[in-house]
């Protein structure tokens, strides 16, 4: 390999990266969007707490860990029929980000439930002696007091996320795993393989910077 | 006023049943500063904790100024509650909140807007003694300044009654003294029912006027707080007020009593705590009494001596000085074993 072959294939790793990008970016927006709501339901639904309530807290339990059990790979050959008639195509970044989507959703629910554990539940209980309503005591305080936990939980999340992108571009998602494969793998090309190894490591490098960083900037324990 | 009427509660763990509370009759008047007294594991703290159905009792009414609570819908119950504070052992102040948000969402609670909000939290910041930690977090605050704020947040809706769970047992004697103050300035100036749940009798004594002592879910004795102290019946509630009332005399001391005399602990209830009925007894026994120990304590300013007096003489004056001061209504109890 050489230079020359790494600067002819500049513009594929840019178009790849920008892939990557698009389809962890928009699942990671949904499952923000859909997670964190989930994650409350979990946790306030659950025994002993201020919305206990025995059967939704089962129900979303089992479809989140059912969800959660079936291998990415196969969730994502699973889930074609449902990604063509959303966005009439199961080819390209788009159609892999509903796949991804619909993994990261209970994976960031657990993540959220969980942090949510961690809130004192004493403080909860005070919130409910002074009369606050279940909405007021999720906003203002199991929201903010989990905060830190919830962005840990989106790193972790976004993390994950690159790691199954790479599997879904296999099966013509695209992005950088796509590339690495169809270039490094198929054509015998170390080089590229190496180079988006490279950049992938030091993607996840600067999530997890990031995170940490947005993570102790909330905390104020 | 509240009415605590037959309250059973039982707990269901994977060895059975366990009743946390046993059919616990107290009323408390409006106004008062009322204490529970027990070990841990006595049931106060479920008792306390179902005045705002924070645990709902298995069975048993709780009567909250005449209003049934367990007979209140979801909503209702969470309106009633803003008229019931609470004040808790460790605080639990929204870490990820200041001072003044901790207590503006007292008043969020209540659906208060926000110029009212404002408004209150600088009064009630002024009240704890806290103006100056208003955009301070909790992890900023010393454990005495947490209670404020917790005080704060209890009294933001002005409640009737304010229920604190052991509220300066994870505090330094010094503030301790000035927490129990200004609950103390509260109840006298806002009118409130305090109750107060501890295992310090000290505190009972500082700051309550009623009291009641727990055993295995049950209340073992009720009474004033000056009454109890002063004529404890069960044991329990008798080593409870040893714990602050309590005298211990060095044994080489001990060793050189006179062993014809005898030891006795006296006390001296009411008015008999403030004549001078020792210099009485002595003119007319004839014998001779040492003061080894004593000291009197004031309890909602009425006195309450105790004393250990090594008497000695004839058998006769010793017997006939003791009568003398069980006529005078004063508490008398040979001792043999001061420690």
């Amino acid at each position: 390999m050489s230079i020359d072959t790494l600067v002819e294939l500049l513009p594929d790793m840019i178009k790849a990266f920008k892939e990557t990008l698009f389809m962890v970016g928009i699942s990671l927006l949904i499952a923000i969007a859909v997670g964190i709501p989930i994650g409350i339901l979990l946790f306030v639904s659950d025994k002993g707490l201020f919305s206990e309530n025995r059967l939704l807290n089962t129900v979303l339990g089992f479809v989140a860990n059912m969800i959660r059990s079936i291998p990415f790979l196969i969730l994502l050959v699973l889930l074609l029929p449902v990604t063509d008639w959303i966005l009439g195509t199961t080819i390209g970044p788009a159609a892999a980000a509903v796949p991804l989507s619909v993994a990261a959703i209970p994976f960031y629910a657990r993540l959220v439930e969980s942090s949510l554990r961690e809130v004192n539940k004493g403080v909860i209980e005070a919130a409910v002696a002074v009369g606050a309503k279940p909405w007021l005591i999720i906003k203002d305080v199991l929201l903010p007091e989990a905060k830190s936990g919830i962005i840990s939980g989106l790193t972790i999340t976004a993390i994950s996320l690159l790691g199954f992108s790479a599997m879904a571009g296999t099966v013509g998602g695209g992005g950088i795993g796509d590339l690495a494969i169809r270039f490094g793998y198929y054509r015998y090309d170390n080089g590229v393989l190496f180079t988006t190894v490279i950049l992938l490591i030091a993607l996840v490098q600067i999530i997890q910077l990031i995170g940490d960083w947005a993570a102790r900037r909330v905390d104020k324990r | 006023m509240i009415q605590l009427i037959d309250l059973y509660k039982e707990y269901k763990t994977k060895k059975g049943t366990v009743v946390g509370v046993d059919h616990v009759n107290l009323t408390i008047p409006k106004g008062q500063i009322f204490g529970i007294v027990g070990y841990s594991g006595a049931g106060k703290s479920s008792v306390l904790r179902c005045i705002n159905l924070l645990e709902k009792p298995t069975s048993g009414q709780v009567l909250v100024d005449g209003v049934d609570l367990i007979s209140l819908s979801k909503n209702e119950l969470r309106l009633a509650r803003q008229n019931i504070g609470m004040i808790f052992q460790h605080f639990y102040l929204i870490s990820s909140k200041t001072v003044s948000e901790n207590i503006a969402f007292a008043l969020k609670a209540a659906g208060k807007s926000s110029s009212v909000i404002t408004e209150r939290v600088t009064e009630l910041l002024q009240l704890v003694g806290l103006a100056d930690k208003a955009d301070q977090y909790p992890a900023q605050l010393s454990g005495g300044q947490k209670q404020r704020v917790g005080i704060a947040r209890a009294l933001a809706n002005d409640p009737h009654v304010l229920l604190c769970d052991e509220p300066t047992s994870a505090l330094d004697p010094k503030t301790t003294q000035s927490i129990l103050a200004l609950l103390g300035q509260i109840n006298q100036s806002l009118g409130l029912t305090i109750v107060l749940i501890t295992h310090e009798m000290e505190v009972v004594k500082d700051l309550c006027h009623g009291v009641a002592i727990m055993q295995d879910g049950r209340i073992i004795e009720e009474g004033a707080v000056y009454d109890i102290f002063a004529n404890p019946i069960q044991p329990l509630t008798k080593e409870f007020i040893q714990t602050t009332l309590e005298f211990k005399l060095p044994q080489k001391l001990l060793d050189k009593l006179d062993p014809a005399g005898k030891v006795v602990k006296v006390l001296f209830r009411d008015e008999a705590a403030e004549k001078a009925i020792i210099a009485d007894m002595l003119k007319a026994s004839g014998i001779h009494a040492n003061i080894l120990h004593g000291k009197i304590e004031y309890i909602g300013e009425k006195p309450l001596g105790t004393f250990i007096m090594e008497v000695t003489g004839d058998a006769a004056g010793i017997d006939k000085a003791l009568k003398y001061l069980e006529s005078q209504s004063c508490g008398v109890e040979v001792v043999t074993h001061v420690n």
